[in-house]
């Protein structure tokens, strides 16, 4: 399974180099990044109320000096706790806020200046809230994007029936946006970004709220289009397996700046993070006793939990569990975004 | 970098939201065309909701011969000049009422990733063909109106008609988009929007003469809404305006349509940059 990721990630990292070469034409300095942050801010200015007719005024920082680039090709994930500054640099990147500092470009474009012609090379999938027109049936919103985006024909009728086809819609095509459940809601909204062949995708929680197996659909259906179709994919998540499963880079943010980039693995390493299995025994058991460096960190009946590193295996401790105890059931549970960047904070306060 | 060929952006982005408009708009009357007989209903329901508030004028005139000293015909002239002048606004773009509503829940950020003007899409939102039903009870009781009295009727007189109903929509679409960008700052303030949009007609449809001519100040310099019906009812029908103006001002409501929409479409353009620069 790592293997798999590891093969995939040269490829990536080989169509990058590839499609690196055609930007340069594009604009006027070497060789560009599709994406380019540079010290960009962003400062709110929040008003509160303190009593009859009294406001206070305080300025939050949600971005704060934030530089980073993103190539052509590549596939992101942008994670963080609530209130970090995700949503926040994905509307700047769209040009839906305006930054208050710093450089940002897409495409060699302003976005906040050029918001309508940066509109036509991006697609934008808002996991709370749907780009999809409510009221009509999911059809007619898909129309409504091949003629305001003008796209030929030809080429909306082969990016229709393709997202038709890998994203299970047939069956939605003509049911009102409004009636279908938040899995199809994402599905639909999905399609839509992708119709008029954006070379950018950006995902806003894509996979909140949904099963697990509307999850593996849509991750599935991203790690395709990205393969196939060089499409740069920028995703915030609160959900570690969508990275692991998808992305070869992650940047971690909080309090609005930086606090990681690099590989996945990289970060566990960083924070250290465990990952928890949890065992069902056929009855009750004082501690089991489990190979270095996994420990039993809770006990409630038969149910046990042991923390192991994120990095190793899970393969080894389940069979040393199996071999010794009356296993009845078991599960892996991934360390969570929070705990993680919990511990990044707890090593860079020790050392 | 495109700041040379400004006007020409600007040209483009006009066509650019027309063109929108009418994209949407027209995906809007197709889905309500699926239910014509939910559509007729709401339709007839439409006129006879406004029919009723003629009505009111009508019992109002069993018990008195004159409002202002304005007959029972020449009142209704003044409802019918702004009933359709709203009723056109309305059905244009009265879906801006809208607009707190997205600002508030966030799902106006969907509109800002479209390669569209907002303003294009926020108005064409929800487009009803069934508000046709205002512009209609407007156009009945003018021609009823009409009829009934005797206009001394005077080439400009006749040019006046038109000019003065597309010019009245014009101001109303203009108090529409400045109520929207209003909307921007203070997100319940569709209510404050609604006194000047319904509560405005709902004024013009008495003569001048019944009010404090302080209000007819207001309402002809502030917020110009007599140049929807007031000044030119008052010149083709030959009746005094309050104020003392020159009587070339009825032909003027053109002018205070293209300056209302001007300051409108500032206001908007500040309304949504604030909106970009502090989020929702």
């Amino acid at each position: 399974m790592r293997e798999m990721r590891e093969s995939r990630r040269t490829r990536e990292t080989a169509e990058t180099a590839e499609t690196e070469t055609v930007t340069v034409t594009e604009t006027e300095t070497g060789v560009a990044p599709f994406i380019e942050l540079d010290g960009v801010e962003k400062v709110f200015d929040v008003r509160k109320k303190t009593g009859f007719m009294k406001r206070e005024r305080r300025q939050v920082r949600a971005v704060d000096g934030l530089s980073f680039t993103v190539s052509r090709g590549e596939m992101v994930g942008y994670i963080g706790p609530n209130g970090a500054g995700k949503s926040t640099t994905i509307k700047m990147l769209t040009g839906i806020l305006t930054p208050s500092g710093g450089r940002l470009r897409v495409a060699g474009i302003d976005p906040s200046r050029d918001r309508t012609r940066l509109a036509h090379r991006m697609g934008v999938v808002f996991g709370q809230r749907t780009t999809l027109w409510w009221d009509l049936p999911l059809i007619d919103s898909y129309r409504l994007v091949h003629r305001m985006y003008r796209v030929p024909d030809a080429r909306y009728r082969e990016n229709l029936d393709r997202c038709v086809e890998l994203l299970q819609l047939q069956d939605l095509l003509d049911v009102p946006v409004r009636q279908l459940s938040l899995g199809q809601r994402m599905r639909g909204d999905i399609a839509a970004a992708l119709l008029h062949d954006p070379d950018v995708l950006y995902l806003d929680e894509p996979t909140i709220g949904l099963d697990v197996v509307s999850k593996n659909k849509v991750r599935g259906f991203l790690r395709d289009l990205n393969a196939e179709r060089g499409t740069t994919v920028l995703l915030t998540t609160h959900d570690l397996q969508d990275i692991e499963q998808l992305c070869s880079r992650v940047m971690v943010i909080d309090h609005g700046r930086l606090m990681y980039d690099g590989p996945l693995d990289g970060l566990h390493e960083v924070g250290e993070s465990e990952r928890t299995l949890v065992v069902d025994l056929e009855r009750e058991l004082p501690p089991i006793e489990v190979p270095e460096p996994a420990r039993v960190v809770r006990v409630e009946g038969p149910r046990q939990w042991l923390a192991f590193p994120a990095s190793a295996s899970a393969a080894g401790l389940v069979a040393a569990v199996a071999a010794r105890y009356p296993l009845v059931d078991l599960s892996v549970r991934e360390p969570d975004i929070e705990s993680v960047i919990a511990k990044m904070y707890a090593e860079r306060a020790g050392a | 970098m495109a700041e040379p060929a400004g006007t020409e952006v600007r040209r483009g982005r006009a066509v650019e939201g027309v063109r929108a408009y009418g994209l949407i708009a027209g995906m809007w009357i197709r889905s309500t065309m699926a239910y014509r007989t939910s559509f007729a209903l709401t339709t007839v329901g439409n006129f006879a909701m406004t029919a009723l508030d003629f009505v009111a004028i009508l019992l109002m005139f069993s018990r008195v011969d004159a409002l202002g000293g304005w007959s029972l015909p020449e009142v209704a002239f003044l409802y019918g000049l702004s009933g359709v002048s709203f009723g056109l606004a309305d059905l244009a773009i009265g879906s801006m009422e809208r607009l707190g509503r997205r600002v508030r829940d966030g799902t106006l950020d969907t509109l800002l990733v479209r390669p569209v003007p907002v303003l294009a899409q926020v108005a064409a939102d929800r487009f009803a063909l069934r508000r046709l039903g205002r512009v209609l009870q407007g156009l009945l009781v003018l021609g009823y109106a009409l009829v009934v009295l005797d206009v001394d009727w005077t080439a400009g007189k006749l040019l006046l008609m038109p000019v003065a109903l597309l010019s009245g929509a014009g101001i109303f679409c203009a108090v529409f988009v400045a109520a929207g960008a209003f909307q921007f700052a203070a997100q319940d303030a569709s209510e404050v929007a609604n006194a000047f949009t319904y509560g405005g007609t709902t004024m013009l449809q008495y003569p001048p003469t019944v009010f404090a001519l302080d209000l007819v100040r207001g309402a002809t310099f502030v917020v110009p809404l007599a140049f929807v019906n007031w000044l030119p009812a008052s010149y083709l029908l030959g009746r005094p305006y309050p104020l003392d103006l020159p009587e070339w001002v009825a032909f003027t409501p053109p002018l205070a349509a293209v300056a209302c929409c001007a300051l409108a479409g500032l206001a908007w353009r500040a309304g949504l940059r604030s909106y970009r620069s502090t989020g929702s």
